[in-house]
């Protein structure tokens, strides 16, 4: 009962109204990823705090089974991350729990300095956390290894985005991707467009039905894991996060694509 | 509390008067992108139907297209630059550009996004339809236009007003060519006679009433063949304005050649025709149009004063914040206005490029310190604050400076013009773009804009023979081609000196083949060769007029003698004592020259 069909009803984000009744119920775990010292300062209530840094200094699944316990979530747990980062790192915390094996996780739609620009409620109280018994159970399904993108890359029915800014995307990428910076995916005030008009964003680009999707930004996945959301929340079925991206793709000396014959930096204002 | 609904609101907000945008283009724009990419849609119509909705192609790629966004009259206000601030980061590079047409133009848009462009612009009114194609263009007006000390009256009403009669105008759809019209405020802030259509207003008297109307300007224009344009008569009364423009388009679209493009143009038509010839039938035309209009056909124009009103502030940061900068950049930078206690400021841009935070700061110091609530693009890539009250320059200054837009010489000769050349363009041989800003940092670093003798002089760099940049009209210009040592390529330039857009237009005499990694040398020497033979209270316009018309004394007294003297800096080296020679501006690589189909004529 609870695998696919629960996995279904699993919002992408959660809308701040949403949250707010869920923290006054005490049925959700919020997960704030900003640095402890802003963490510290004020935070969304009953946050608990965990730095993207922490969590990339080791994220193997031992790790992130333990950091998991000792805050307190188990396998039922409704966790929502945020932070102030237009979604990114919260992103790839988020995608770090859905391949622990923990299915009911979403994004808060909107940054924290929005939430507070709003009058929202904050405070620097740190909840008391008992700890909890995660299992695991990992979805390599997930996930993307340079090895696999080698395996796929000449692929046709396999659609790479890069996620990083267009002019980088032109300097160089991974041969074969199409180009889809993060900030396209946003709106000024929410960390990812509407439904309907993601869709017919990625509708235009030709990015939908059952189509394997890989993407990839950087350096650690976190413009990528926000990518990933985006696709989640129009409910495209098979996505992946090439979580290490072009940092390592580049440092194993892979083959990278450029735009060639013009000069577009110069037509950046810097 | 919900917080659906909750927004932020501005202190003064200033919304466009006018609406441009069709919200439903942006949507048969995406069908017709996937129709042309699964082949149902042939080439050719595919490009005729993608410029007249202002996207244009990009340089060796079908992948990309520029977005030209069209400022009508040049104005641009607040909520607009945030959407286009938005836009750039979303779909562009994170920067847009301001054009020498009162465009703004976003490169390096994907295809496919063009549509989402197209969407979020018609959320703040604002349209990119028939900003390039064989229409009427963006219809430019005088940044000055309203505040000008020298003008009759203002005519951006008038230009909005032509704006809006034309825009999506069945007679506008399939022109020869495309077609353009600039109103300006004066002889001086010009540019009426290098150009389809130019404008400018006058009043005369009527037997005590004081009349309205244009001195009118036909078939000028810059290009591979440039020509300057003919007054139609001495007066043309407000309101045979539309008739005048009906008249000249239809001659146009009969008679203007729709086979060779490389001379479709108006100004060709024009040129072959004679000019008493041209002007008989413009006139004769007026009256069939005039005669025959079944029902009375007039412009809209609006003549409601735009509100004057000094925006109220939230922080109204008080001290002495001026710092040495000031005087500077005020001297280059700012105009009086005929409003007393009022005036315009210019923003110096490098070469036209602005980032999408910029932009996006920039509204806000729109909404804080113009008292008209909007800017305006200017003829030379750059942006026009007005309405700024005296008493708040200073900390203008300091808000620019806070986001890099205080940089002095925008009204100077330290503000060269280069068009998007080989960073977008596929026509261009050379990187124009690149250049101008070199220059302009050369001639910052050595302070030249302060320099009162150079002030009025002009730098403009194309990046090919067509005149996007309109080299031909600049003190200096400059427009790209290849140089060849052996076997060897290097990017070279095309040099003309003495052109100029005023009451005495005339096109630069070419001079020289000035290779790029020279220009700036060859430009410090002819400043040079001018301080030693300058006369008293000459300007480096007047001296270089004089020897173009063989009127100098001094060791330089024509155009041989200036090329003679600049001979030593164009001598190529070798490729072993200088490989740098050998590159373009933003290149490491060896040059070469590299273009694909140009899309102006489809």
């Amino acid at each position: 009962m609870c695998g696919m069909s629960r996995e279904k009803i699993v919002k992408t984000t959660t809308d701040i109204d949403s949250l707010r009744s869920e923290i006054r119920d005490k049925s959700v775990r919020v997960i704030d990823v900003r640095r402890e010292e802003d963490y510290k300062q004020s935070h969304i209530p009953t946050a608990v705090n965990l730095p993207l840094a922490n969590l990339l200094s080791d994220d193997t699944p031992e790790r992130v089974l333990k950091l998991v316990n000792t805050m307190g979530i188990d396998d039922e747990t409704r966790v929502v991350v945020y932070d102030d980062t237009f979604g990114a790192l919260a992103s790839r915390v988020a995608w770090t729990l859905e391949y622990l094996g923990h299915s009911d996780v979403s994004l808060l739609e909107t940054t924290f300095s929005k939430w507070k620009s709003l009058g929202l409620e904050h405070d620097n109280n740190t909840p008391d956390i008992q700890n909890s018994n995660h299992s695991i159970h990992l979805k390599p399904e997930i996930l993307a290894t340079s090895d696999y993108l080698e395996k796929t890359k000449d692929n046709p029915e396999v659609i790479l985005i890069d996620n990083r800014e267009r002019l980088n995307f032109l300097e160089q990428h991974i041969p074969g991707a199409i180009s889809l910076p993060y900030r396209t995916l946003a709106t000024p005030e929410k960390i990812l467009r509407s439904k309907e008009d993601m869709k017919r964003l990625l509708d235009n680009r030709g990015i939908l039905g059952n189509s394997e999707i890989i993407t990839y930004c950087g350096s650690v996945g976190t413009l990528s894991g926000l990518a990933y959301y985006a696709l989640k929340s129009v409910g495209l079925p098979n996505v992946k996060l090439y979580v290490k991206s072009f940092k390592e793709w580049k440092g194993l000396e892979k083959p990278i694509a450029k735009q060639e014959d013009a000069n577009y930096w110069d037509l950046s204002a810097e | 509390m919900t917080v659906s609904g909750i927004k932020q609101s501005h202190q003064n907000s200033s919304k466009p008067k006018i609406n441009w945008a069709r919200i439903e283009e942006a949507e048969d724009f995406a069908n017709t992108v996937k129709l042309f990419r699964q082949g149902k849609y042939d080439e050719d119509s595919f490009r005729r139907y993608r410029l007249q909705h202002g996207a244009y192609g990009t340089r060796m790629t079908s992948d990309y297209a520029m977005v030209r966004i069209k400022l009508p009259a040049g104005e641009i206000y607040p909520n607009q630059l945030e959407k286009i601030s938005q836009l750039s980061e979303q779909f562009s590079i994170g920067s847009a550009h301001f054009s020498t047409r009162e465009n703004i133009q976003l490169h390096w848009v994907i295809l496919e996004d063009v549509s989402e462009i197209l969407r979020g612009l018609a959320e703040v009114g604002l349209t990119s339809r028939e900003a390039c194609g064989n229409s009427v263009r963006n219809v430019m007006c005088s940044p000055l236009s309203g505040v000008c000390p020298d003008e009759q009256f203002d005519s951006t009403p008038y230009a909005l007003a032509t704006a809006r009669f034309f825009l999506r105008n069945p007679m506008a759809q399939n022109l020869p060519r495309k077609f353009k019209f600039n109103f300006t405020c004066c002889e001086n802030h010009g540019m009426v006679r290098m150009v389809d259509v130019g404008l400018i207003p006058q009043t005369r008297d009527l037997s005590g009433i004081i009349q309205k109307g244009f001195r009118i300007f036909l078939g000028g224009g810059l290009g591979n063949k440039s020509f300057v344009g003919y007054q139609l008569e001495e007066f043309t009364p407000e309101e045979d304005l539309l008739y005048t423009s009906i008249a000249v388009m239809r001659i146009f679209d009969r008679l203007g050649d729709r086979k060779n493009m490389a001379r479709n143009r108006m100004r060709y038509l024009v040129n072959d025709m004679g000019w008493e010839k041209f002007q008989n039938l413009v006139l004769k035309e007026r009256a069939v149009v005039r005669a025959t209009q079944s029902v009375v056909t007039h412009l809209d124009v609006d003549h409601t004063p735009t509100e004057i009103k000094k925006p109220i502030r939230i922080s109204d940061e008080s001290g002495n914040l001026i710092s040495d900068g000031y005087a500077r950049w005020l001297k280059n930078n700012a105009l009086k206005q005929k409003q007393s206690e009022y005036y315009s400021v210019f923003l110096t841009l490098e070469a036209g490029d602005i980032t999408s935070s910029q932009l996006t700061a920039l509204a806000t110091i729109v909404r804080e310190f113009s008292s008209e609530g909007h800017a305006r693009a200017g003829f030379v890539q750059n942006i026009a604050l007005r309405y700024i009250h005296e008493d708040d320059l200073p900390r203008l200054y300091s808000r620019l400076l806070a986001i890099g837009l205080a940089k002095s010489g925008a009204l100077t000769m330290a503000a060269p013009i280069g068009c998007s050349g080989t960073t977008s363009c596929n026509l261009a041989l050379t990187n124009s773009h690149r250049l101008a800003k070199e220059i302009q940092r050369k001639f910052l670093d050595l302070k030249l804009d302060q320099d009162d003798d150079l002030r009025d002089s002009s730098i403009k760099i194309s990046g090919c023979p067509n005149s996007c940049a309109q080299h031909g009209i600049a003190t200096i210009g400059f427009f790209g081609g290849g140089g060849r040592v052996g076997r060897e390529m290097y990017p070279n330039y095309q040099m003309s000196l003495g052109g100029r857009s005023d009451g005495e237009t005339m096109l630069g005499a070419t001079c020289h083949r000035i290779p790029a990694k020279r220009v700036i040398p060859v430009i410090l020497k002819i400043i040079e060769l001018f301080k030693k033979n300058k006369k008293s209270d000459d300007t480096l316009k007047d001296w270089i007029h004089r020897i173009v018309n063989g009127k100098e004394d001094s060791e330089v007294k024509s155009i041989l003698d200036m090329r003679k003297a600049l001979d030593p800096l164009t001598i190529p080296p070798t490729k072993e004592d200088d490989p740098d020679f050998f590159t373009d501006y933003g290149s490491d690589s060896s040059y070469h020259t590299k273009t694909g189909k140009g899309e102006c004529a489809a």
